[in-house]
């Protein structure tokens, strides 16, 4: 089989927050009833956890399962794992209320690195991107400069960037100009300023 | 600045995060009604100075929508919620009838 070729080729620039492309990832975005145990059941099988809360990602090893809004889930996962995963939903699921689509293609996902990236992120976002109101754990859905924009909280010093592959470039410019050295703001609270 | 709650996610959301879906708990008028309130349903909205009731879709955000009650004087929000309703909820109402007592919907 071909390779899959992502939507950056590794791009990655070195600012005050390192912004890099992430390798190839398997998604695959899941649709249903969340409330159905039934599915809750069958994403243990698959992915190795169930529904998360409102708003927030589990990891679980080298998978990743995302809310992202009141049907969606978004499962991520070694691409190679994909086509086995979407046959053991649609076995699981039968003939129940669901839609599974494998949209690894149809996305791009860029590594943010650095302890001062929810300033580089809220340079581009309307949204609170506070560690209060987004701690580690979070999705949240929201708009980057002109596009829309899930950003995944990792941890202090890591978030994930999902945005369509189409807009790829766009983001990872924006990004990157966010992060250009110089252009420090130091005015977000918990952005770890290195000066205070 | 407009700061919409959206019920479906519970995300405080921008006014640029969101969609504006205009007037909401409009009543359709179809095929077979007559024409004037065929105009009506089409062409004809309000526009409230004070309490109005508008529907908005949380676009760059979990996509879903829902209602929103505001002022259109002052932008206060009395509340959002759900999209699945034809009227106000009552709950909706007396927290409008609350912060402006000469109000009538």
């Amino acid at each position: 089989m071909s390779d899959p070729v992502t939507p950056l080729n590794h791009a990655r620039f070195d600012g005050y927050v390192t912004i890099a492309e992430a390798g190839p990832t398997g998604m695959i975005t899941l649709r249903g009833d969340l409330a159905d145990p039934h599915l809750s059941e069958t994403l243990h099988g698959v992915i190795g956890a169930g529904v998360p809360a409102r708003g927030r990602a589990e990891v679980i090893g080298d998978n990743t399962i995302c809310w992202m809004s009141p049907d969606e889930l978004l499962l991520m996962a070694p691409r190679s794992y994909v086509p086995d995963a979407l046959a053991r939903i649609a076995s699981a699921m039968g003939d129940r209320h669901h839609l599974a689509a494998d949209v690894s293609d149809a996305r791009a996902m860029i590594r943010l690195q650095g302890r001062a990236l929810r300033e580089v992120l809220a340079k581009l976002s309307p949204a609170d991107l506070s560690p209060a109101a987004s701690p580690p754990g979070t999705i949240r859905r929201t708009r980057l400069a002109q596009v829309p924009a899930a950003i995944l909280f990792q941890g202090p010093d890591r978030a994930d960037v999902l945005c369509f592959r189409s807009v790829a470039r766009y983001v990872f410019g924006l990004l990157s100009n966010a992060a250009r050295p110089g252009s420090e703001v130091h005015r977000t609270a918990g952005a770890g300023n290195p000066e205070q | 600045m407009l700061i919409l709650t959206c019920p479906n996610c519970g995300i405080a959301a921008d006014e640029t995060e969101l969609s504006p879906g205009g007037q909401a708990h409009l009543k359709r008028f179809g095929p077979g009604s007559d024409d004037s309130d065929f105009e009506g349903y089409l062409f004809l909205r309000d526009n409230p100075r004070g309490v109005h009731f508008e529907r908005w879709r949380h676009a760059m955000g979990c996509g879903k929508w829902f209602h929103a009650a505001r002022c259109t004087v002052t932008n206060e929000v009395f509340a959002t919620y759900s999209a699945q309703t034809s009227e106000p909820p009552q709950d909706v109402l007396d927290r409008i009838t609350a912060r402006r007592p000469d109000w009538q919907s």
